[in-house]
């Protein structure tokens, strides 16, 4: 199955000169040959360019985020009036452990690594990322894993256990179908994108550096980014082991959770929360890092306090890791254990509050500009504030004791979730599609899509606080007509929902008329925001080699120090140098020989190997076998395929320098 | 779900544009990767170890440590794994010194001795099973069992990641720094090493 592709130097080589004696791929691998310029769905099947990559991140991740709404939906029909018959009891559990699921590991998470994928080697003057091919492998294992999660739909149900699945409540006896098995085996699939992404982005923040970008040089978005890799790397590992566990009961008949045999039900809790907590700084502290670039841009003033602004999102992540257990205080931890977790958990509000504040002060007399990227930013401050502060309520034990398991916890993570985690991916979207795209989302859409969604937010979530403190349990499918409060604030929820996906809507509406718009004005300009980070020293969207000379780096905001300087006379801010005049004079120092990373097959089909082994745990073994090899083939391949492709994998072959060099002369 | 990172950062070469020492710190991207991957590692096995150690003693039937264990046998199958870490240090330092073929020698005795540890476990776990110890029997029988699984196929992947170096050595395939694919190899045989002298001490030796 060679793949026939054309060399990359097209120096016409006469007849008889160097091409016999070089090599042809079948010789040289003894398999078939790499895709080194592949066309059409296959440029981006086989890419490693981490720009294609994030976008298609990004592209999966928005379709999952729409079955996560979806279902959001039918929850929220469910609920709408007393007594409903959208879905049955089974289905509704269903129902919230997907959106859930969905909407955790599925959207948020790879969302941020499209963001990830494509802005960190953009912000630190990297051409890639530090392994590109296992960025191509984390992409690939991601959608397998999605998929796989998704299938159980099909397949007699989807997983039934809320999202934090606990055990003993999701082994055999209690949940018999196969969908905790899918489940389980999917978010395995997504953990190893996860893991071997969060390794990637890290040596590529340490290591890939443009010249002079120390650590607190880089911007604060590839920060942020940095932080929850590292959460990552260690919260990963805690979730597989758990996930092990449910699935060594669940299919081999493994004693963990089998009370009879004295198995403790707090093993799972410890497990799922010590992975768990870090998870939801995982989910937000994107969205964090995305609001620290747009809300100096848009305020004409650089981030109030970067350094604190770094450290605090360090302090974050780190004290994240004491907190698990307040997820558990009503699950019989002994007074000590509560007062210890109750009293972390207020401390992490600190650097949370810290992040508030040096926001405020960057708009704090700034020139601000109420771009659409703009509002969300706003929108997540004061939103997030909102979950912020109900969910210092819950630190404090007794309250939550209250307050567990109702819908003031629902409340509560949706504000942060939707309010924090989604608003500032809304604001990335805006504030970046220029970059990605070469082209200007529309205003007018924007603020239409923001407003809808402020409001749409407010009027779901609000009420969810009130019919909580009034005792409505969560996960609860169905209520009856007496209870006149419940009827009331959840058909407002139910409105409100609507509300939200009409918002929604509207950036869908506005993606498709921007993209066929024939009207000159969507083209984006260099630097349509007048922006301070390296992302933007580069066409939009930037070339395959990101940048024509890699920056040498003097200033944080370095892009904002090449356009701007301190008039000494006057003590003025004045423009030294536009946009367009330093990427000329980044062309003009061009470097010659740039050599990408090529395509390759392997990441794909070590993928591909993974959901197979996952079938085989659930209905044949056999077919785990068959799974593992193709694994340790794939990884073979891989690990015998030099990075960049050499001359002889093009065919006809590439004439080699020295032939080259030959007919130049 | 370690197998397939393993063998990802024990034989890639991934590090365009950043290979030696034009990184920003200097360090490796290979080797940083695979450090950052042995720290995930440890949360893996730390998960895995106090399971065990939290199902401790709390099984109702079948045999307990006790009655299974034997110490001075797997005292000897520990003494081989702990060599092999020694014959991998040799190979690692032939490596350095750019005499390939020794290193290769090396290579193949550590995986001659690693494969020597999984013969044995399977061994002495066909021994247990035979004394009633199933991987259902009870909450120890479960735990150790995927304790020890665990740990026996990271020995077991990394025998197949020295077989396929010293393969790729022999026919030159290894895109790259030699030395440093051994290194990356043998920094990951030394950490499953260090994991099974935790479980050694911790499962075997301190008594239930
Ligand atoms: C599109 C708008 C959304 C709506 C209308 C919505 C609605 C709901 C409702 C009503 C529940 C409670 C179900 C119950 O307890 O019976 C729920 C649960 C949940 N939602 Fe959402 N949601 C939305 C978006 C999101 C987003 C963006 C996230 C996360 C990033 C999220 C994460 C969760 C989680 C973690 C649960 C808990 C499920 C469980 O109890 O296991 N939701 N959602």
């Amino acid at each position: 199955m060679a793949i026939i592709e054309q060399p990359r130097t097209n120096v016409a080589l006469p007849a008889g000169t160097g091409a016999p004696a070089l090599v042809t791929p079948k010789e040289a691998k003894g398999m078939f040959a790499r895709p080194v310029e592949p066309k059409g769905w296959r440029d981006w099947v086989f890419t490693v360019d981490h720009k294609k990559i994030g976008i298609m991140y990004g592209v999966v991740a928005f379709v999952f985020f729409i079955v996560g709404g979806l279902e959001a939906m039918l929850i929220r029909l469910q609920l709408a009036a007393p007594n409903g018959k959208v879905l049955s009891a089974e289905q509704y559990n269903q129902m919230f452990t997907m959106h859930a699921t969905t909407m955790v590991f599925l959207f948020v998470m790879p969302m941020a690594s499209a963001f990830a994928n494509y802005f960190v080697p953009l912000q630190i003057g990297a051409r890639d990322v530090a392994f590109p091919r296992i960025n191509a492998f984390g992409l690939w294992t991601f959608v397998a894993g999605a998929i796989f999660v998704n299938l159980s739909w099909f397949l007699g149900g989807g997983a039934d256990g809320g999202w934090f699945m606990y055990a003993p409540n999701s082994t055999k006896m209690f949940s018999p179908g196969h969908g905790v098995d899918f489940w389980a085996f999917g978010l395995q699939i997504t953990g190893i994108a996860s893991l071997t992404g969060a390794i990637n982005l890290i040596v590529t923040c340490i290591n890939m550096r443009a010249p002079g970008m120390s650590l607190f040089k880089m911007p604060i978005f590839t920060w942020m980014i940095m932080v929850v890799q590292f959460l990552l790397v260690f919260a990963m590992p805690v979730i597989t082991v758990a996930l092990f566990l449910l699935s060594f009961s669940r299919g081999f008949g493994g004693a963990f959770f089998d009370v009879k045999q004295g198995a403790d039900p707090l093993l799972w809790q410890h497990l799922f929360w010590i992975f768990g907590h870090p998870e939801v700084y995982i989910l937000v502290l994107p969205s964090f890092g995305i609001v620290s670039e747009v809300l100096p841009v848009f305020s004409r003033k650089p981030l109030f306090g970067y350094k604190f602004v770094a450290i605090s999102g360090a302090a974050i992540g780190f004290v994240g890791w004491g907190v698990w257990a307040h997820h558990m205080f009503a699950s019989g931890l002994g007074p000590i254990s509560v007062l210890v977790f109750s009293m972390a958990t207020m401390m992490i509000a600190v650097p949370t509050g810290v992040k508030i504040i040096n926001w405020t002060l960057t708009m704090w007399g700034g020139k601000l500009r109420f771009t659409t990227a703009m509002l969300f930013a706003i929108g997540l401050i004061v939103e997030f504030t909102i979950g912020g502060l109900s969910g210092v309520t819950h630190a404090v034990a007794p309250s939550d004791t209250q307050q567990t398991d109702t819908y003031y916890i629902v409340a509560h993570f949706h504000y942060v979730l939707f309010g924090g985690a989604i608003f500032g991916l809304f604001s990335g979207f805006y504030y970046w599609w220029p970059k990605v795209f070469g082209r200007l989302l529309n205003e007018r859409w924007g603020k239409a899509n923001f407003w809808l969604m402020v409001i749409g937010m407010n009027l779901t979530f609000g009420p969810m606080h009130i019919v909580g403190l009034q005792g409505q349990p969560r996960r609860m499918y169905r209520y009856d007509e007496s209870n006149v409060h419940a009827r009331f604030w959840n058909a407002i929820s139910t409105v409100g929902a609507f509300v939200l996906a009409l918002g929604i809507l509207c950036f869908i509406v506005n993606v498709v008329i921007t993209h066929r718009s024939k009207n000159p004005a969507v083209k984006a300009p260099l630097d349509p925001w007048d922006a301070r980070s390296l992302e933007w020293m580069t066409s939009n969207p930037p070339p395959a080699h990101n940048f024509d000379a890699i920056p040498t780096v003097h200033e944080l905001d370095e892009f904002f120090h090449r356009k701007y300087a301190v008039d000494h006379e006057t003590d003025e801010i004045k423009q030294i140098a536009t946009a367009e005049q330093i990427m000329a004079e980044q062309m003009a120092h061009a470097e010659k020989d740039i050599h990408l990373p090529s395509p390759s097959y392997w990441p794909l089909v070590v993928s591909l190997s993974l959901p197979i082994i996952g079938f085989g745990v659930i209905y044949s073994h056999i077919l785990i076998a068959v799974g593992a090899l193709v694994t340790i083939l794939g990884l073979f391949g891989w690990s015998m395929e030099p990075s960049v492709a050499t001359k002889d994998d093009y065919e006809p072959p590439a004439p080699t320098d020295d032939a080259i060099k030959e007919l130049t002369a | 779900m370690s197998t397939a990172a393993v063998a990802e950062h024990g034989t890639s070469h991934d590090d365009h544009g950043g290979g030696h020492g034009h990184t920003s710190t200097g360090l490796s991207n290979n080797k940083l990767a695979m450090w950052l991957f042995l720290g995930s590692e440890c949360l893996l096995f730390g998960g895995l170890i106090s399971t065990y150690m939290l199902y401790r003693g709390r099984h109702v039937k079948g045999p307990g440590p006790d009655q299974v264990f034997s110490i001075p046998y797997t005292s000897v199958s520990s003494f081989v794994l702990l060599m092999s870490s020694l014959t991998m240090v040799l190979a690692v330092a032939e490596a350095q010194k750019r005499n390939i073929d020794k290193a290769k020698l090396w290579m193949t005795v550590t995986a001659v001795l690693g494969a020597t540890f999984v013969g044995g476990q399977v061994f002495e776990f066909t021994e247990f099973y035979r004394k009633g110890l199933g991987y259902t029997t009870s909450l120890f029988g479960s735990s150790f069992y995927t304790l020890t699984g665990f740990h026996g196929v990271h020995v077991t992947v990394g025998i197949i990641m020295l077989m396929a170096t010293v393969g790729m050595l022999k026919s030159n395939k290894v895109p790259g720094d030699k030395a440093e694919v051994i290194e990356l190899v043998g920094l990951y045989w030394h950490f499953v090493d260090i994991v099974w002298i935790l479980i050694f001490t911790l499962v075997y030796l301190i008594p239930a």
